[in-house]
C-alpha cells in the first residue's frame, strides 16, 4: 500500500527542505513550532515504515530506483530491510527530542541550529536508506557537515580544535570507504550495493577491502584506538549535538559494518574477526577503566559510548567463532540481533544521559563533577530521572540497557569463555563509573550555594526526559516488537557471511 | 494435576507493583495515608493469594509452569518471562509476602515524620515485587531480572537517606559487590545457554545428566568438568547475593538503611535469594560433586568466621548483621552437604526469627531516639516489655533452644554436614558446630548488655523511654509466634516430601535420609543430650557471666589478647584490602590507561604528531592553503570527480 507514496524519500527530503524553510524563514516566533512540527511528521512517516514493515522477507522494502547520474550508472536508489528501518525510526526520533532540547536554551541563531538539525536528520536516514555506494558516499560525508557546523558554531571553548580533530579523523576514515567502493565499481560493474554483496573475490582483494571498510567505519564507531576524537567532540558539542553524534552518527559505524564489511568480505571477516573482537574488548575493558576517571560529566558518558558501543562490533564479530563451535549457529542470531539491539538502546540511553547533563549545564555552568554535588535536594525530579538512566546505562535488566549486552554475552560464550569473561566486566565497570558519578553528583548534602539555587526541570525538559524514560523501560520489558523486524535480515546476513566467496 | 490459575498469580505479583507505582509517582499528591494504605493493601492481597496458592500447591496438589509472554527470541531460542510454582516457590511467596507485610505495617511507626515516607514505601513494594518475581521465575533470564531488581532496590533503600555519607557510600558498595557476584552469575547462565540451549529451568534440568558427562578447557590443557564450571559461577551469585565469604563486605554496611528494610531485605528475604537458587538448580549442583564442596566450604568459613566478628560490634543493628552472615553460612553449609530442604528449612525460620530480632532492634532504637550504640542502654526491660519479650523469643530461636523454630532447623543442619561424606566436611562440622557456641554468646550478649543491668542511656527532655506503638509491636508479636513454632514443620519439610520434585538429590549424597527422624518429640529429646545444645547453653552462661556477673573480664581479654581484638575489629581486613586494591587499583589503572594511552600515545604521538607532521609539509605548501572551507570542499569534490572518472569511464 506505501510502495505508491515515496514514503523514504518523504523521511530523507521532508526535513531537509524543511530545515531550509525554517533557515529561510530566519528567527522569529515561528521558527521553533515550525521546526517541531517538520520533525514531528517526519517521525510519523518514518513510524509508516514500521507498520507497513514485511517482517518476512530479507528483501529490500520500500524500494525507490531511479536513475542519477547515468553515464557513470549512478542511481538514486533506496531501500530497507530489518537493520535500516530501525535506525531510520531512531534518527527521526532523536532529530524531535534535538528541536524539543534546544527550544529555549539555544537563543542564538536559532534557526541555523534547528535547520542544522532537520538537514542532518534527512542526510542521516538517506545514509541508512542508500542502495546506492555513492548515493551512500556522498550522504555519508555530507552529514559531516551540519554536524561539523553545530559543534563549530553553538559549541564550548576549545571547539575549534575539536571539530577539526572530529572533521579529520572521520575524513581520514571515508577515503578508505570511497577506494574501496570505486574498487568494487571496477570488479562488479555495478554501484548497487547488493550486487557488490554477490561479486566473487579472492581472499586478497577482500583483505584489502575489509581493512578499508573497517578503518572507515571503526573510527565512526569508534572503536579503540581511532576513539580519541569521540570524548574531545563530545565536550565541545551542544547538548543536541552530542545526544545526534551518540544516538546516530556512531551507528553508522556499526551499520556500516554490518552493511558492507561481513557480507562483501565474508572470508576476511573470518580470517581477522579475532583482530575486531580484541579491539571491541579492549573497548569495553581499558575504556570503562578510563571512563571510571573522568572528571568531566559528558567526557564520563562519551567514554562510556564508546564502551558500549564495543559490544556492537563484538556482537557483529563473534558469529565465526559461534559457528566454529556449534552447527545450529542460533547463537549468531543472538548475537547480530544483540548487537543491533545495543546500538537502538544505547540510542536512546545515551541520548538521555547527554539530555541529563544539558539540564544540569544550562543551569550551573559547568560539566566538572566536582562542581555539583547533593543535586538531588534541590531537584528530586531531575535526580529520579539520573538515577534511573545511570541504572540503564550500567545495564539493568528491565531497561533496554540490559538486552544488548545480555543478547552479547550469552552469545560470545559460544564463541570463547574469555571473550564472555572480559565483555562481562561491564557488569562492574560500568556500574562503577555510572553510579559513582551519580554518588558525586546527585546524592549527600548540598555541597554548595549554586546546586542550593538549582530549580527542578520544568514541563519542557519533564516530557522530553519521561519519554525516552519510557521507552528505554519498554525495549527492557518487551524488547520483542524490535527484534521481530530484525529475524529475516539477521537469517539472511548469517547464510551470506557463511557463504565463502572463495 | 491442578493448574493454578494464570491471573492469580498475577495478581499476586502485580498488586505490589501497584502498590509501589501508585506511592512513587504520586504520593506527594495523594499524601502519607493514601501512600501506606495502598501499599500494604498491595502486599496483604499478594500475602493472601500466597497463602492460597500454598494451599492449593501443597494440599490440593496444584502446580504452575507456563509462560506469560514471549520476552524475545532469536533464531530457535525463545526468552520468556514465566512462572513456575512448586512447593518451594509457594514456600518462598509465603514467607516474603508475610514478611514484606509485617514490615510494611511496621514502617508506619518506624518512618513516621519522615521526608521520605511515601518514597520508602514504594520501595519496599517494589522489593516485594522483584523478590517475588525472583521465586516465581521458571526461567534464568526473569531470574536475572528479579535478581538485579532486588539488588537495585537494596541500593536505593540502603541509600534512602541520601545525605548521610555513609549511607551513600554504603549503597554504592553493596551495588558494586553485589555486580562482581553478578559477574559470575551471568557466566553461568550463559554457559547454561550454551550447553542446555535453552533458559527454561525444566528443559535445562532434563539435560543435566547430559552436561554433566562434557568438559571444557578454560586455559589449553585444562579440562574442567563443564557442570562444575557452571555451578561455580552461579553460585558466585549466590555468594554476592547471599553475602558469603569473600563478598559479604556490602551487608555489614547495609545496615546504613532504615530499620524495616535490615529486616525485610538485608535478613529476611534478599540475601536469602543465593540460597534459594542453589535449592532451586540442586538438579545441577548435584551433579558436581566439586561445586558441593565449594559451596560448603565457603558456607562455613562464613559461618564461623562472621560469627567472631559479632562478638565485639557495639551496633545492636551491626551485631545481628553479622548473625545474618553466619545464619547465612550455615545455610549454604546445608546446600554443600546436599541438604537442601534443611537449608531451606531454616532460610524459613530465619526469615521469621530475624526479621523480629531486627525489628525488635528497630523498636529499642526508637524509643532511644536513634541511639544505637550498645554501650548507651541497658535496663531497657521495664521500659519495653513487649519489646523484651519478643526479642527473647527471638534470640533463643537463634540460639537454636529446643523448642524454637531455630532449633530444629539449626540441628538438622548440623546432622546432615555430620553425616556428609564429601570434601571438607569435616571443616564444615566443625565450623557449624563451634558456630552454635559464638551464636549463643554474641546473641546474649546483646540482650544482656540491652536489655538488663545497668541503665546507661541518655534521657531525652527527663522523659523514660516508653513502648512503642502498636503498629510496631504488633509486628513483633506476629512474628514471635512463627518464631517459635515453625519449627514443627520440620517432619514434613526436611524429612518428609513436602518439596516433592522440587528439589532433587542424588541416593548417594542424601544425607537427611541417613538420620533417625521420630517425630518432633524424639528429635528434641535427642537435641538436649547432644552436644550442640550444651554448647549454645555455654554461650549463653558464658555470656551472662561476662556481661552480668563480671564485666571485668572481656575488658581483661581485651588487653591480653589485643592483637586479635585488632584483626576482628578490621574485620579481617577485607574492607581495607578491597579499598585499596580494588578500588584504588582500579583508579589507578584507569588513570594510567588514560593519561598514557589515549593522551599520550594515541592523541599526543600518533594524532596531533600527524598534524604536526601535517602541519610542517604545509607550511611549504600554504599557497593552497586557503583556509576558506568551500575551497577545501570543491577540492574534494573535484577529487571525488576525477578518481570516478578514472575507474568508471
Amino acid at each position: 500500500m506505501f510502495f505508491d507514496t515515496p514514503l523514504l524519500s518523504l523521511v530523507i527530503w521532508l526535513p531537509i527542505l524543511g530545515g531550509i524553510a525554517v533557515l529561510l524563514n530566519g528567527d522569529n516566533g515561528f521558527t521553533r513550532p515550525l521546526s517541531l512540527i517538520v520533525s514531528v511528521v517526519t517521525l510519523f512517516l518514518s513510524a509508516g515504515l514500521y507498520t507497513g514493515f514485511d517482517m518476512t522477507t530479507h528483501d529490500m522494502q520500500f524500494v525507490e530506483h531511479i536513475p542519477w547520474i547515468a553515464t557513470f550508472g549512478i542511481h538514486y536508489s533506496l531501500g530497507i530491510d530489518g537493520f535500516s528501518m530501525p535506525l531510520i525510526i531512531l534518527t527521526a526520533f532523536s532529530t524531535v527530542i534535538v528541536v524539543v532540547a534546544g527550544w529555549e536554551v539555544i537563543q542564538d541563531r536559532a534557526s541555523q541550529y534547528m535547520a542544522a538539525f532537520l538537514i542532518m536528520s534527512g542526510l542521516m536516514t538517506a545514509v541508512f536508506a542508500a542502495l546506492d555506494a555513492i548515493l551512500f558516499y556522498v550522504f555519508f560525508e555530507a552529514m559531516l557537515i551540519p554536524l561539523f557546523l553545530v559543534i563549530g558554531i553553538w559549541g564550548g571553548q576549545n571547539r575549534v580544535y575539536a571539530t577539526i580533530k572530529f572533521f579529520l579523523y572521520t575524513f581520514f576514515g571515508s577515503v578508505f570507504l570511497l577506494i574501496a567502493l570505486l574498487y568494487l565499481r571496477h570488479v562488479s560493474g555495478s554501484f548497487a550495493i547488493l550486487d557488490f554483496h554477490a561479486v566473487a573475490l579472492t581472499l586478497t582483494e577482500q583483505t584489502w577491502l575489509f581493512f578499508a571498510f573497517l578503518i572507515a567505519f571503526a573510527v565512526k564507531v569508534p572503536m579503540w584506538p581511532v576513539h580519541t576524537w569521540l570524548p574531545d567532540a563530545h565536550v565541545e558539542a551542544p547538548t543536541g549535538g552530542s545526544v545526534i553524534l551518540a544516538a546516530i552518527t556512531l551507528k553508522i559505524g556499526g551499520y556500516g559494518l554490518l552493511r558492507f564489511a561481513l557480507p562483501i568480505t565474508p572470508d576476511a571477516a573470518m580470517t581477522f574477526d579475532w583482530f575486531v573482537i580484541a579491539l571491541s574488548l579492549t573497548a569495553i575493558v581499558y575504556i570503562g577503566f578510563v571512563a571510571l576517571v573522568q572528571s568531566d560529566l559528558k567526557k564520563l558518558i562519551a567514554y562510556s559510548s564508546i564502551a558500549h558501543m564495543g559490544f556492537v562490533t563484538l556482537g557483529l564479530f563473534v558469529i565465526f567463532g559461534i559457528f566454529a563451535n556449534s552447527a545450529t549457529g542460533s547463537g549468531a542470531v543472538l548475537a547480530v540481533e544483540g548487537a543491533m539491539v545495543q546500538m537502538v538502546s544505547h540510542g536512546f540511553i545515551a541520548a538521555a544521559m547527554f539530555l541529563c547533563v544539558g539540564v544540569l549545564y544550562d543551569r550551573m555552568h559547568t560539566r566538572e563533577i566536582s562542581a555539583y554535588g547533593g543535586v538531588i535536594n534541590t531537584m528530586p525530579v531531575f535526580a529520579g530521572f539520573s538515577v534511573f538512566f545511570a541504572m540503564a546505562n550500567a545495564g539493568l535488566p528491565g531497561t533496554s540497557g540490559f538486552v544488548g549486552e545480555f543478547m552479547v554475552i550469552l552469545a560470545a560464550f559460544q564463541a570463547n569463555f574469555w571473550y564472555a569473561f572480559l565483555a562481562a566486566t561491564t557488569l562492574i565497570l560500568g556500574a562503577a563509573y555510572s553510579l559513582w558519578m551519580v554518588k558525586r553528583v546527585i546524592f549527600g548534602e548540598v555541597s554548595n550555594d549554586n546546586v542550593a539555587e538549582l530549580q527542578d526541570v520544568n514541563r519542557r525538559e519533564f516530557w522530553m526526559l519521561a519519554v525516552l524514560a519510557i521507552i528505554v523501560l519498554a525495549i527492557g520489558l518487551w524488547p520483542a516488537p524490535l527484534i521481530d523486524v530484525m529475524h529475516a535480515s539477521v537469517e539472511h546476513l548469517l547464510t551470506q557471511v557463511l557463504q565463502s566467496k572463495l | 494435576m491442578e493448574i493454578l490459575n494464570e491471573n492469580l498469580l498475577l495478581t499476586l505479583v502485580l498488586a505490589p507493583l501497584f502498590g509501589s507505582v501508585v506511592a512513587g509517582l504520586f504520593g506527594k499528591k495523594i499524601g502519607e495515608t493514601a501512600s501506606h494504605t495502598v501499599t500494604i493493601l498491595g502486599v496483604a492481597i499478594a500475602f493472601i493469594l500466597s497463602a492460597w496458592v500454598f494451599k492449593q500447591v501443597i494440599f490440593d496438589g496444584a502446580s504452575y509452569n507456563d509462560r506469560v509472554y514471549q520476552w524475545l527470541q532469536a533464531g530457535s531460542l525463545s526468552i520468556e518471562v514465566g512462572f513456575m510454582v512448586d512447593s518451594l516457590t509457594a514456600m518462598m511467596l509465603v514467607v516474603v509476602t508475610f514478611v514484606s507485610l509485617m514490615v510494611h505495617i511496621y514502617t508506619i511507626g518506624y518512618m513516621k515524620g519522615d521526608d521520605g515516607y511515601s518514597r520508602f514505601f514504594s520501595y519496599i513494594s517494589l522489593f516485594t515485587f522483584s523478590m517475588l518475581m525472583l521465586v516465581m521465575a521458571n526461567n534464568f533470564m526473569q531470574l536475572f531480572f528479579g535478581w538485579e531488581a532486588v539488588g537495585l532496590v537494596s541500593y536505593l533503600l540502603i541509600g534512602f537517606w541520601y545525605k548521610k555519607p555513609t549511607a551513600i557510600y554504603a549503597n554504592l558498595k553493596a551495588f558494586l559487590v553485589n555486580r562482581v557476584g553478578d559477574f559470575g552469575f551471568l557466566l553461568g547462565i550463559a554457559g547454561v545457554l550454551m550447553y542446555a540451549g535453552s533458559l527454561d529451568y525444566l528443559e535445562v534440568f532434563s539435560q543435566s545428566r547430559v552436561i554433566a558427562t562434557q568438559s571444557m578447557s578454560i586455559w589449553p590443557g585444562a579440562e574442567w568438568s563443564v557442570m562444575t564450571v557452571i555451578c561455580i559461577l552461579l553460585f558466585i551469585g549466590a555468594m554476592g547475593k547471599s553475602a558469603q565469604v569473600p563478598l559479604h563486605v556490602w551487608l555489614p554496611d547495609s545496615m546504613e538503611g532504615p530499620t524495616p528494610i535490615s529486616a525485610l531485605i538485608h535478613a529476611a528475604t534478599m540475601v536469602t535469594a543465593g540460597i534459594f537458587m542453589v535449592a532451586r538448580m540442586s538438579p545441577m549442583f548435584e551433579l558436581s560433586e566439586t561445586a558441593l564442596s565449594f559451596v560448603m566450604v565457603i558456607g562455613a568459613i562464613t559461618a564461623l568466621f562472621m560469627g567472631f566478628l559479632g562478638l565485639i560490634q557495639n551496633d545492636i543493628k551491626r551485631v545481628i548483621a553479622y548473625s545474618t552472615l553466619s545464619q547465612l553460612g550455615y545455610m549454604t553449609v546445608a546446600l554443600g552437604a546436599s541438604a537442601y530442604s534443611a537449608a531451606i528449612f531454616h532460610l524459613m525460620t530465619h526469615a521469621f526469627f530475624k526479621a523480629l530480632l531486627f525489628l525488635g532492634a528497630g523498636s529499642v532504637i526508637m524509643a532511644l531516639h536513634h541511639e544505637q550504640d550498645i554501650r548507651k542502654m541497658g535496663g531497657l526491660k521495664k521500659y519495653l516489655p513487649i519489646t523484651y519479650w519478643t526479642a527473647l523469643i527471638g534470640s533463643l530461636a537463634l540460639i537454636g533452644f529446643p523448642g524454637f523454630s531455630g532449633f530444629f532447623s539449626k540441628d538438622a543442619i548440623i546432622e546432615a554436614v555430620h553425616a556428609s561424606t564429601l570434601a571438607g566436611s569435616g571443616f564444615a562440622y566443625f565450623a557449624v558446630l563451634s558456630g552454635v557456641f559464638i551464636t549463643a554468646l554474641y546473641s546474649f550478649r546483646l540482650f544482656f548488655i540491652v536489655f538488663h543491668g545497668e541503665e546507661r542511656f541518655e534521657k531525652h527532655d527527663g522523659h523514660m523511654p516508653h513502648e512503642s506503638p502498636t503498629v510496631v509491636t504488633g509486628p513483633l508479636i506476629l512474628l514471635a509466634i512463627p518464631s517459635v513454632l515453625a519449627g514443627l514443620l520440620i517432619g514434613p519439610m526436611v524429612f518428609g516430601h513436602f518439596f516433592g520434585d522440587a528439589i532433587f538429590v542424588l541416593d548417594e549424597h542424601d544425607v537427611l535420609s541417613q538420620l533417625n527422624y521420630h517425630g518432633v518429640f524424639g528429635f528434641m529429646l535427642h537435641g538436649i543430650v547432644a552436644l550442640p545444645f550444651w554448647l549454645a547453653m555455654a554461650g549463653v552462661g558464658t555470656a551472662y557471666y561476662f556481661y552480668m556477673v563480671n564485666p571485668s573480664i572481656p575488658a581483661k581479654l581485651h588487653q591480653s589478647f589485643n592483637w586479635l581484638y585488632r584483626v576482628l575489629e578490621n574485620k579481617y581486613g577485607f574492607d581495607r584490602f578491597n579499598e585499596v586494591v580494588f578500588a584504588g587499583g582500579s583508579r589507578l589503572i584507569g588513570r594510567v590507561l588514560w593519561k598514557v594511552g589515549d593522551q599520550t600515545v594515541i592523541d599526543g604521538a600518533v594524532v596531533n604528531g600527524t598534524a604536526k607532521a601535517v602541519g610542517f609539509v604545509s607550511k611549504k605548501m600554504r599557497l593552497v592553503q586557503s583556509g576558506y572551507l568551500y575551497h577545501y570542499a570543491f577540492a574534494m569534490i573535484l577529487g571525488v570527480w576525477l578518481l570516478l572518472t578514472y575507474f568508471v569511464a
